[in-house]
């Protein structure tokens, strides 16, 4: 992480303290707890839960330690644990510990009720995750109230996608509703998406980051939307002859919401900049309009 | 009880910088640290065109979003307003500067001098180890505002108990002082003018009040 000070600076500039690291967590904990959702209902096998929920804790593990990775002080991570009373990062820490030891229980006991416990738990994750963005007053492209319904179907899409594809290689039958599933998960994420969008543009936002948005969701929606739920459909009709239309489906669920959150997170984080809401009396002069350099509104 | 405030008197900045300068002598900040900077707006088209300088950093919030976002509870509000940071909590996770609208905060990675390799003699007795890897920001100079009851002396009246950027403004541009106390400096100013507060539309009750003309 680099300073971020850019001295005379008025126009928003993309802040420097959250970088691919902080994308990470949002990338893993996102994929890792819809996978361990959608591996309580999906796994053909005890087997097929157990490899499912080990990679879900493995890819929430890993985004965990990229931001223990960014953190200035690591060995005061403990630290992070102190303010559940309004701090989102603490209550996703929170929820984490509980996570880890019921997943890891239910994969050692294969099944019971910790297996919904550990998918409920990891539900309670994701949503720390868009409220940790949603908290970000700072950086406008985050604030936006509708990015927790967006992550929490970004979420859902990938999980949905990365147990789809997992239940084709694993042990046991998977369901058929999972290509369902995944289908309407991807509708989901696609609805979220362009609401989100859709506020940003409407309630106004730093230019930049709309210009790095809007390039995004042009690609995003034909090739991170449009393509798996095509996939996916075609997976639904031709499953008996083309099995893997389904499992191409779900990675390229997977992958797209990885793009989106790295995109959100690593590359449209423009912060607020400055305004005048009147520019001052100067010498003889009047009181004029204010402005609000850089932004579209 | 007490809430401190400071003015700033848009009419007569001159963007000298002196305020960026004596803070940054007063609290040993490094060479890319400016808790208190001033900005310089250009704006119109000539021969209609316009400079305001505007000096900025941490607003001390009334509801400070780094505050409630912190999860160390390192962030925290006195019970005169003054937001700050324990240094000896803060994990520099940076919660805290995307949470902040006004960019007032920093996280220092690396030591770095203003002159070359070597610290200069100031910066090597100043220099704090507990403030690398950490947020750090304007804290209204809460050491002088300490020690003001002590000493019998007002904050934003007696030099020794006032901000130092506040001290050095050359144009008497910045103000300090209580807003609860109607007959505080402050508080007389804001009722003679017309002032805004930076992004007031967010909700965080800045604690930085413009001044842009008489009422």
């Amino acid at each position: 992480m680099k300073t971020n000070i850019q001295p005379g600076r008025i126009t928003p500039w993309h802040q420097t303290n959250w970088d691919w690291r902080a994308a990470c967590n949002f990338i893993g904990g996102g994929s890792g707890t819809g996978l361990l959702f959608f591996a309580t209902l999906a796994a053909g096998s005890a087997d097929s839960y157990r490899i499912m929920a080990l990679i879900a804790l493995a890819l929430v593990g890993g985004g965990l330690t990229c931001v223990w990775l960014e953190i200035g002080r690591p060995l005061r991570a403990i630290n992070l644990f102190f303010h559940p009373q309004t701090s989102w990062m603490t209550r996703e820490g929170i929820v984490a510990a509980p996570l880890f030891l019921c997943a890891l229980a239910a994969v050692w006991f294969g099944g019971g009720a910790l297996v919904g416990i550990a998918a409920l738990l990891g539900v309670a994750f994701l949503y720390c995750q868009g409220r940790i963005l949603q908290a970000s007053k700072g950086i406008p492209a985050w604030r936006e109230p509708k990015i927790i319904s967006l992550i929490l179907a970004a979420g859902f899409a990938e999980g949905a996608g990365l147990a789809a594809a997992l239940a084709a290689v694993l042990p046991g039958v998977s369901p058929r509703w999972l290509a369902g599933a995944l289908l309407g998960a991807l509708i989901l994420r696609r609805l979220a998406w362009m609401l989100y969008f859709k506020a940003l543009e409407q309630n106004g936002a730093p230019r930049k980051a709309l210009d790095v948005l809007r390039s995004f969701g042009a690609k995003f929606e034909m090739i991170g939307q449009l393509a798996p739920e095509m996939l996916v459909v075609a997976g639904i009709f031709y499953g008996e002859v083309m099995p893997y239309f389904v499992v191409l489906a779900g990675l390229a669920a997977a992958a797209s919401g990885w793009w989106l959150k790295f995109t959100i997170v690593a590359r449209a984080a423009y912060n607020q900049g400055y305004a005048l809401p009147v520019l001052p009396v100067r010498g003889q002069g009047e009181v004029k309009p204010g402005v609000k350099p850089g932004w579209t509104k | 009880m007490a809430r401190f405030i400071m003015t700033v008197d848009l009419r007569r900045c001159i963007g000298c910088q002196t305020c960026t300068v004596a803070c940054r002598h007063a609290n040993a900040t490094p060479p890319d640290v400016q808790w208190r900077k001033v900005l310089d707006i250009e704006t119109g088209e000539f021969p209609d065109v316009r400079r305001s300088f505007v000096p900025t950093g941490c607003m001390h919030c009334g509801d400070p979003p780094c505050m409630h976002v912190c999860p160390s509870t390192a962030t925290y509000q006195r019970a005169d307003g003054i937001v700050d940071i324990n240094y000896d909590l803060c994990i520099g996770c940076g919660y805290c500067a995307v949470a902040c609208p006004y960019q007032a905060r920093y996280i220092s990675h690396k030591r770095e001098f203003a002159y070359g390799d070597k610290p200069t003699a100031q910066e090597a007795a100043r220099f704090d180890a507990r403030r690398m890897n950490v947020a750090t920001k304007c804290t209204f100079c809460s050491d002088r505002v300490d020690v003001a009851k002590e000493k019998g002396l007002t904050p934003g009246v007696d030099p020794e108990v006032t901000p130092a950027c506040v001290n050095s403004c050359i144009a008497g541009v910045l103000a300090f002082g209580d807003r609860e106390d109607a007959n505080s400096n402050v508080s007389q100013l804001l009722a003679e003018n017309q002032f805004f507060r930076m992004h007031e539309e967010l909700g965080t009750d800045p604690g930085m009040y413009y001044i842009f003309d008489k009422k």
